[in-house]
C-alpha cells in the first residue's frame, strides 16, 4: 500500500507556463521571476520542477510554474506526462493551476496554436503569450495580437523572452485581477478530450489564413548553418572539436579558481589551528570539517565550467544536432541519439544525466541510458584520478603528449567504451524490441542569452553547495568520528587509527578487497566514497594523516601513498574507480526514476562485479609484470 | 495520383503529405507524427541525410525534425505541383 500523500500548497494563486518545446518558455519564466526560483522534483518522478515567484505591482506574490514543453496533451515521455497531469489537476502534491499562460513561438504559429486550442478546452482561465516576436519581425512575420485574440477568444500579449523588458504586457495581465482573464471555454470537465489533431490543424489554418499568416517563412540562416553542422564529415569534425574544447576547458579554466579555493581552505585551516587549542575540537574542525568540505568544494569550478558548456550548447540549439550526428553510432549499440544528452551530462554528474533521460520516450532506451550513465566519468571521480596519477604516473612526454594527461584521457575512454559494451549486451538481451522513435525537433539556432546561462549556472552551483553542506559534510564528520574513536588504550604504540572503529571495519573489508590489492586503509576509504566518491580522497587523508594538521589532504597524501603502495595497487584502484559502484545519491535517483529497488540492485550489483573483476585482472597482470 | 514515401523523396524538393501510416508494431507513431505537424495537406521537404543515410532532416510547415528512415517511411507524399484532394 502506498502511504497517503499530504498535499501542502503554499498560499497564493498558481500560474502555469505551458508551451511547445523550444518556444522560449523558460526564458520568459526567467524574465518574470528573475532569480527567485526553486528547482526541485515533482513528487514521485525525477522531472525537474521549476517554480518561481512573480511580484505583482501591488507587492503581492504569485507562484509561477514552468511546465515541461509539450507538443500536445497526449504525453509521450515522463516529463510530458507531468505537464498534462498538472494541467488536469491530477499531479501528486500539486494543485491545479489557477491560471495558464500558454506561450507560443510567433515564428511557428502553425504548430504552436494547436496546443493553444487543446489547452483552451481544459477550461482554465488563460492568456496567450506571443513570444519571440522580435525574431518573427526579423523574418517578416507580423502578427496582429488583437485579431488573434478575437479569433482565439482569449487575451493575447506580445512578449520577447530574451529581453528584460520583454514581458511588460504580460506583467500588466498578471497584475490585473484574475477575473479579467476570460475563462477559456464554457467550464468543461478537466479531461483531455481533444477531437482530432487534424480538426485543430484545420482550425489553425483558418485562423492563420484570416490573419494573412498562412505562408511559410524561410529559415535561411539556420539552414545555412545546418548545411555545415549536419554535414557527415564537417559536422562530425565540429562535434569532436566542441567536445575536445569542452574537456580542455574543464581542466584549463578551472585551474585558477581551484587554486583560490585551495588557498582559502589552507588559510582557514591555518587560522583554526592557530586559534583553537590542540585537542579533539581542533582535530574535528581542521581534519574533519575544513579538510573534508574543502576537498570537495574544490571541484565546484570544474562542475560549473562543464555546465556552462552544456547550457550554451542547449540554449543555442546545438545539442539536438549533436544527437542527430551520433544517432547511427549509438544505434550500433542499441541506443538512439536521444541518449547523447543524458550521457554527456553524466560527465559532470550522473544525477542530472539520469534526470535528463526523462526526455527519452522509449522506456527500454531510457532504462539502458540510466544504467550506463554512471560509467561516464563524473567530475567527482576526478579528485581520485588526480591523486593517484600524481602519485604514481611519472610526469614525462610520450610521443609528444604528457603521460599523465594520456592516462587520464585513457580512463575517460575506458568508461565510455565499457558503457558502449554494456549497452551492446543489453541490446543482445532484448532482441525483438520495437523500432525506437527518434522524432526529435531541430530548433532554430539562436544566441544564448547571458541571463539564462547565468541563472542555469547559479542553480547548478546551489544544488552542488547544498550537497556539500548536507550529505558530504555529514559523511566527513562520520568518517572523522570512526577514525578517532575509540581512543587507543594507554601505552599503545600503534597509530590511533588502527585501534579505531574505522581500522576494525577496514580490516574486515580488506578480506573482500585484498585479492585486488587494496590494503585496509583503502578499503575503509571506499566506504564513505560510496556515499560521495570525492570523499574517498578526504577519507584517505583522514585515515593516513589524522593527526597531521595539513590543510589539503591530497597534497600530503601524494608522497605518502607513493611510498606505501605498489604501482599494481594504484593501477587496480584507478581501474576500480572507472567502474566504481556509483554513489548513494545516484542510487536514490535511480530508485525514484525507475520506481523499483530491483534496478537499483541490478545497477549496484553489475557495477560492483565489473569493478572487482576488472581491478582483479589489472592487479594480477601488474603483479606479474613485476609492479607488485 | 503519383505518391510515394518521404524516405524516398528527393532532397530539398517540396512535397505534400497525403497520408500518415503507422507500423504494425508502433500504432502510436501515427498520433505522434500528427502532433508534430505531419498532417495531410501540409508541405514537407527532405533537407538532408546523415552519414549512412539515416536519420533524415525533415522540414514540415515551419519546423525541422530529425526522423529515422523508418519514421519517414510512414509518411506518404506527392509532388507539390500536383493538386491533391485533401
Amino acid at each position: 500500500m502506498k502511504p497517503a500523500v499530504v498535499h501542502v500548497h503554499p498560499g497564493g494563486p498558481l500560474i502555469a507556463l505551458v508551451g511547445n518545446p523550444n518556444c522560449g518558455k523558460t526564458a520568459l519564466f526567467n524574465v518574470l521571476t528573475g532569480s527567485r526560483q526553486k528547482v526541485a522534483n515533482y513528487a514521485g518522478v525525477t522531472v525537474e520542477r521549476k517554480e518561481g515567484r512573480y511580484q505583482k505591482a501591488d507587492g503581492k506574490l504569485l507562484r509561477v510554474l514552468d511546465l515541461p514543453g509539450v507538443y500536445s496533451l497526449n504525453p509521450r515521455s515522463p516529463d510530458e506526462r507531468v505537464t498534462v497531469d498538472v494541467l488536469m489537476g491530477r499531479a501528486r502534491g500539486e494543485k491545479r493551476p489557477d491560471r495558464v499562460v500558454c506561450v507560443v513561438d510567433a515564428t511557428n504559429l502553425r504548430r504552436n496554436l494547436r496546443l493553444v486550442l487543446a489547452v483552451k478546452r481544459l477550461g482554465l482561465p488563460m492568456v496567450v503569450a506571443l513570444n519571440m516576436t522580435d525574431l518573427a519581425a526579423r523574418r517578416g512575420i507580423h502578427v496582429d495580437a488583437d485579431a488573434l485574440a478575437r479569433e482565439l477568444g482569449v487575451p493575447v500579449v506580445r512578449t520577447v523572452g530574451v529581453r528584460k523588458d520583454g514581458a511588460t504586457d504580460l506583467r500588466a495581465l498578471l497584475d490585473a485581477p484574475p477575473d479579467s482573464w476570460r475563462s477559456a471555454a464554457p467550464a468543461s470537465a478537466p479531461h483531455a478530450d481533444h477531437p482530432s489533431v487534424s480538426a485543430d490543424h484545420d482550425a489553425v489554418q483558418r485562423i492563420l489564413a484570416g490573419l494573412g499568416l498562412d505562408r511559410h517563412a524561410p529559415h535561411t540562416l539556420s539552414d545555412r548553418i545546418d548545411r555545415v553542422v549536419l554535414h557527415p564529415v564537417f559536422g562530425m569534425a565540429i562535434l569532436l572539436a566542441v567536445l575536445f574544447l569542452m574537456f580542455q576547458a574543464v581542466f584549463a579554466w578551472a585551474e585558477a579558481p581551484m587554486g583560490w579555493i585551495e588557498a582559502a581552505t589552507g588559510w582557514l585551516a591555518g587560522a583554526a589551528t592557530a586559534v583553537l587549542p590542540t585537542g579533539w575540537m581542533q582535530s574535528l574542525l581542521v581534519d574533519g570539517v575544513i579538510a573534508g568540505v574543502g576537498g570537495v568544494l574544490i571541484f565546484l569550478p570544474q562542475i560549473l565550467v562543464l555546465f556552462f558548456f552544456i547550457l550554451l550548447l542547449e540554449e543555442s540549439g546545438y545539442l539536438p544536432r549533436a544527437a542527430f550526428l551520433l544517432d547511427r553510432l549509438m544505434g550500433s549499440v542499441g541506443l538512439s541519439g536521444r541518449s547523447f544528452i543524458p550521457l554527456l551530462s553524466s560527465f559532470a554528474c550522473a544525477i542530472p544525466g539520469i534526470m535528463a533521460a526523462r526526455t527519452i520516450s522509449s522506456p527500454r532506451d531510457r532504462l539502458v541510458t540510466i544504467m550506463i550513465a554512471p560509467l561516464m566519468t563524473c567530475s567527482a571521480r576526478l579528485p581520485v584520478y588526480a591523486l593517484l596519477i600524481a602519485a604514481f604516473i611519472p610526469s614525462r612526454e610520450v610521443a609528444g603528449f604528457e603521460l599523465q594527461g594520456l592516462v587520464l584521457f585513457g580512463l575517460y575512454v575506458a568508461g565510455a567504451l565499457s558503457a558502449a559494451a554494456i549497452a551492446w549486451v543489453a541490446k543482445q538481451l532484448t532482441t525483438g524490441s520495437l523500432p525506437r522513435p527518434l522524432m526529435m525537433e531541430l530548433p532554430l539556432y539562436h544566441w544564448p542569452t547571458p541571463r539564462n546561462v547565468a541563472i542555469g549556472l547559479l542553480q547548478r552551483a546551489e544544488i552542488f553547495l547544498k550537497r556539500v553542506g548536507g550529505i558530504i559534510f555529514v559523511l566527513t564528520l562520520v568518517m572523522w568520528l570512526l577514525a578517532s574513536f575509540p581512543v587507543p588504550p594507554a601505552g599503545s604504540t600503534a597509530p590511533a587509527i588502527e585501534t579505531s572503529l574505522a581500522g576494525t571495519l577496514g580490516r574486515l573489508l580488506a578480506v573482500v578487497f585484498e585479492p585486488i590489492g587494496f590494503n585496509w586503509q583503502i578499503s575503509i576509504a571506499l566506504v564513505p566514497g560510496m556515499a560521495a566518491r570525492e570523499v574517498a580522497v578526504s577519507a584517505l587523508g583522514t585515515v593516513y594523516a589524522l593527526s597531521a594538521s595539513t590543510a589539503d589532504p591530497a597534497q600530503a597524501l601524494i608522497p605518502l601513498i607513493a611510498h606505501q603502495w605498489s604501482l599494481a595497487t594504484a593501477l587496480s584502484l584507478l581501474t576500480w574507480f572507472v567502474f566504481a559502484p556509483q554513489c548513494l545519491s545516484t542510487l536514490a535517483v535511480v530508485k525514484r526514476e525507475t520506481g523499483s529497488w530491483r534496478w537499483v540492485g541490478v545497477m549496484a550489483g553489475y557495477l560492483f562485479a565489473l569493478a572487482w573483476t576488472a581491478s582483479f585482472i589489472v592487479y594480477r597482470l601488474a603483479v606479474t609484470a613485476g609492479w607488485g | 495520383m503519383n505518391t510515394f514515401f518521404l524516405d524516398g523523396a528527393r532532397q530539398r524538393t517540396p512535397y505534400r503529405i497525403v497520408h500518415v501510416n503507422a507500423p504494425a508494431g508502433a500504432p502510436e507513431w501515427h498520433d505522434w507524427l500528427h502532433e508534430l505537424g505531419f498532417i495531410p495537406g501540409e508541405t514537407v521537404q527532405l533537407m538532408a541525410r546523415a552519414a549512412g543515410g539515416d536519420p533524415l532532416v525533415i522540414r514540415v510547415g515551419n519546423s525541422t525534425f530529425a526522423l529515422r528512415v523508418a519514421e519517414a517511411a510512414c509518411i506518404q507524399i506527392t509532388p507539390l505541383t500536383q493538386t491533391t484532394p485533401a
